[in-house]
């Protein structure tokens, strides 16, 4: 049957995104405003020597400080870049492995169906809540090496702990471990619901063919859960890319540049040493890394995220 | 499935976009604007009235009433000209004037610590001050804010380093008290003695740090810079005697606690606990200690090496290139600088010293004890040592601090740590 007054689909969207406009449109402006532009304004920033004081809209300004890609070219042909790269992909190597862990072992407890699991629930998520400036406070004394809780705790079953902060070796580990404790309620938490989710009947169907509860965790639950652990692993990549708050609270990059990381160098470079352009620079440079790595991340998902629950 | 897929792409995305709006967070400012004074009855009010900004940090946690109190005595004098105070924490302070100098709107005048000075007088951000007297104010402050020839700031306060002593410790060491002809060998042989009353009391605190070193190198003849500014002299053997002698205290000697033996504590808080002989630091610590030590202390000049030399603080009064009203600033910022008025209600409120070098205004500032030698915080003046005024400050600082603390804590010789500092300074600043 041959209807000439069906409704074309292109109406029907025209239709659709004239009523939603209006919706759409103080989210997109705040967008525009306060993401798009100022990303614009920091790609024109990165091509030039502004020092961060000189008024940026001044006529011949721009013409003035234009250094084209010699930033880029400075920063990839020194060596500080390829250390502070190496620390923070030496954080990324040991923290992304150790919060999934961590991640799935909160959220395998707080799946139990016991009573007061609740309120284990909110307990796992109260670091969450906490500001990473109060969190790195106690922590900073925490770890300190003497008079710090985990040194003595170790004491007590014969480890001499190491000078955390204070060591070279230890001040990166000590930030993945303050890290992971910071962001596991929250993965957890995802990856909980990831676990929810799964049909009860896939699990019943393997006891009844008499798999153990490992099996049934490594064969049915894993699998299941891969899509929120897929959004778990960007998430906390580009988290991990950005860190930033704890590195300047409990080390400001010490000791002798041991945690240095990216975004420590742009704020050191746009704020303190007064080089915007240097800075704006290496955080396109971040920029490219982050997406390079996502996109890498949303190729490599066909083969091991299952999308069957 | 495709859905679910699609719904966490968009998650994924929303997700992203929050953490990039939260990654910039903005930076509270805890402005205490301040409204304008009553207008007294104006005696040469012929000039045009004129309101001007002054953005300050300096009086922020304690001290707003006073520079309130000196704005309203500076209002009585100058009926025609008035100022809007906003005070900013010291936290936030750099970031919010940074950006409003680059966005046009920074105020008429404005307060800079030492350290970004340099780099706001060199990219010509600040205006020259001219047409006022000057002859009030202590010239080596002054001398400290003057670029190539040029006064870009006035010294609205200063604070200086003397050697505070911990008197129990020295009588239960049988040691006499410090005095100012001491030298580093008189620091090192007390400290040793003091050391060795027991295993958790230290010698003396003096950290490995860049403020301590340029200081302790300018003891030992040495400096940061050649003599015309035109080259770094980090590594130089002046410079490396210095702070081997700093990191031997630290590593060899042990009269300075290390850093894990300090385990997160202040080094106040250790000279107050009573566990520390001698501490050289600023005198704004008098009024914690007086009434947070319950032993008797005193203070001597800083001990010197080959000379003399005493560290210098202060913070600088500057007025924004591009504002209409200089003459008004510059009015207000030397009347906050250099007026009796001032100086008075300064020392009063126990804020911190006038620049000033009118000895009577200071006589009350003699008079409060503790400590009894106040007087050593005068003749530490004769041997002030100023840090180089370089555009690129903090990136220097930053570089040689990082490498100093990584010879205290011995990961690498006193030798290659400068060396390593002279290298990347080289490398990374150009001086003109």
């Amino acid at each position: 049957m041959s209807d000439p007054r069906k409704p074309r689909p292109g109406r029907l969207v025209q239709g659709g995104l004239r009523t939603a406009l209006p919706f759409l449109l103080p989210s997109m402006a705040g967008m525009l405003v306060f993401s798009l532009l100022p990303l614009l304004i920091s790609a024109c920033i990165s091509l030039t020597d502004w020092n961060g004081l000189d008024q940026l809209l001044a006529p011949g300004m721009f013409a003035e400080h234009f250094v084209g890609l010699g930033n880029f070219q400075a920063i990839v042909s020194g060596k500080e870049f390829w250390q502070v790269l190496g620390n923070t992909c030496r954080y990324i190597v040991l923290y992304i492995p150790c919060m999934l862990a961590a991640s799935l072992a909160v959220a395998c407890l707080l799946s139990q169906t016991r009573r007061g699991v609740t309120a284990f629930r909110v307990i796992y998520y109260i670091p969450v809540l906490t500001s990473w400036v109060a969190a790195s406070l106690i922590w900073k004394s925490v770890l300190s090496p003497q008079y710090g809780a985990l040194n003595n705790l170790l004491a007590l079953v014969g480890i001499q702990g190491p000078g955390w902060l204070l060591d070279e070796a230890w001040a990166m580990p000590a930030i993945v471990l303050v890290s992971v404790w910071k962001d596991m309620g929250f993965f957890g938490l995802i990856l909980l619901s990831g676990m929810i989710g799964i049909d009860k009947g896939y699990c019943e169907a393997a006891s009844l063919d008499g798999a153990g509860p490992w099996a049934r965790f490594w064969r049915i639950t894993l699998p299941l859960m891969t899509p929120a652990i897929f959004y778990v692993l960007i998430v906390s990549l580009i988290n991990a890319f950005q860190l930033f708050p704890q590195i300047m609270i409990m080390t400001d990059g010490g000791p002798n540049g041991a945690t240095q990381v990216m975004v420590e160098r742009i704020y050191k470079y746009g704020f303190r040493y007064y080089r915007m352009g240097y800075a704006a620079a290496f955080s396109w440079i971040l920029f490219v890394i982050i997406m390079v790595c996502t996109w890498v991340q949303m190729k490599g998902q066909e083969r091991w995220v299952n999308y069957d629950s | 499935m495709k859905k679910q897929k699609k719904l966490f792409a968009l998650t994924a995305g929303l997700l992203t976009t929050a953490l990039a709006f939260s990654a910039c967070g903005s930076p509270q400012s805890a402005s205490g604007g301040s409204s304008a004074a009553p207008v007294s009855g104006g005696s040469e009010a012929a000039a045009e009235p004129v309101t001007i900004t002054y953005c300050n940090f300096n009086s922020s946690g304690g001290n707003e009433e006073t520079l309130q109190k000196m704005y309203e005595a500076f209002h009585e004098e100058y009926p025609n000209i008035t100022v809007e105070i906003e005070t900013i924490g010291f936290d936030d302070y750099f970031t919010q004037m940074q950006t409003r100098v680059a966005g046009g709107t920074a105020p008429d005048c404005y307060e800079l610590n030492i350290e970004n000075f340099s780099a706001y007088a060199n990219k010509g951000v600040l205006a020259e001050i001219t047409g006022v007297d000057l002859s009030r104010i202590d010239e080596t402050a002054l001398n400290a804010f003057n670029v190539g020839g040029k006064q870009y700031g006035l010294p609205g306060n200063f604070s200086n380093v003397v050697l505070i002593y911990n008197k129990d410790l020295f009588d239960q060491a049988g040691l006499d008290y410090p005095t100012a002809d001491w030298t580093q060998d008189d620091v090192q042989a007390a400290a040793e003695a003091i050391r060795a009353l027991g295993d958790d009391i230290f010698g003396i605190y003096q950290p490995v740090t860049y403020n301590e070193f340029y200081k302790v190198a300018a003891q030992y003849g040495g400096s940061l810079l050649n003599e015309d500014g035109s080259a770094f002299t980090i590594n130089s053997a002046a410079n490396v005697k210095a702070a081997q002698m700093m990191v031997d205290r630290v590593l060899v000697s042990n009269v300075q606690p290390t850093e894990v033996q300090m385990g997160g504590m202040g080094d106040w808080d250790l000279f107050m606990s009573g566990r520390l002989g001698m501490i050289p630091t600023g005198i704004w610590a008098f009024g914690s200690f007086a009434e947070g030590c319950d032993f008797a202390w005193d203070i001597a000049v800083e001990p010197g090496a080959d000379q003399k030399a005493t560290a210098f603080f202060s913070n600088a009064c500057v007025i924004n290139a591009d504002s209409p009203n200089k003459e008004a600033a510059a009015t207000w910022i030397t009347w906050l600088c250099s007026s009796d008025a001032a100086a008075q209600l300064r020392i009063e409120a126990g804020w911190d010293l006038p620049a000033i070098n009118d000895e009577a205004a200071l006589a009350p500032y003699l008079e409060q004890t503790p400590p009894d030698n106040r007087q050593a915080v005068f003749d530490s003046l004769d041997y002030l040592v100023l840090p180089p005024t370089i555009e690129d400050y903090a990136l220097m600082s930053d570089i040689i601090g990082q490498k100093l603390a990584a010879a205290a804590a011995g990961s690498m010789t006193v030798q290659q740590a400068l060396d390593e500092a002279q290298g990347e300074c080289e490398a990374q600043i150009t001086l003109q």
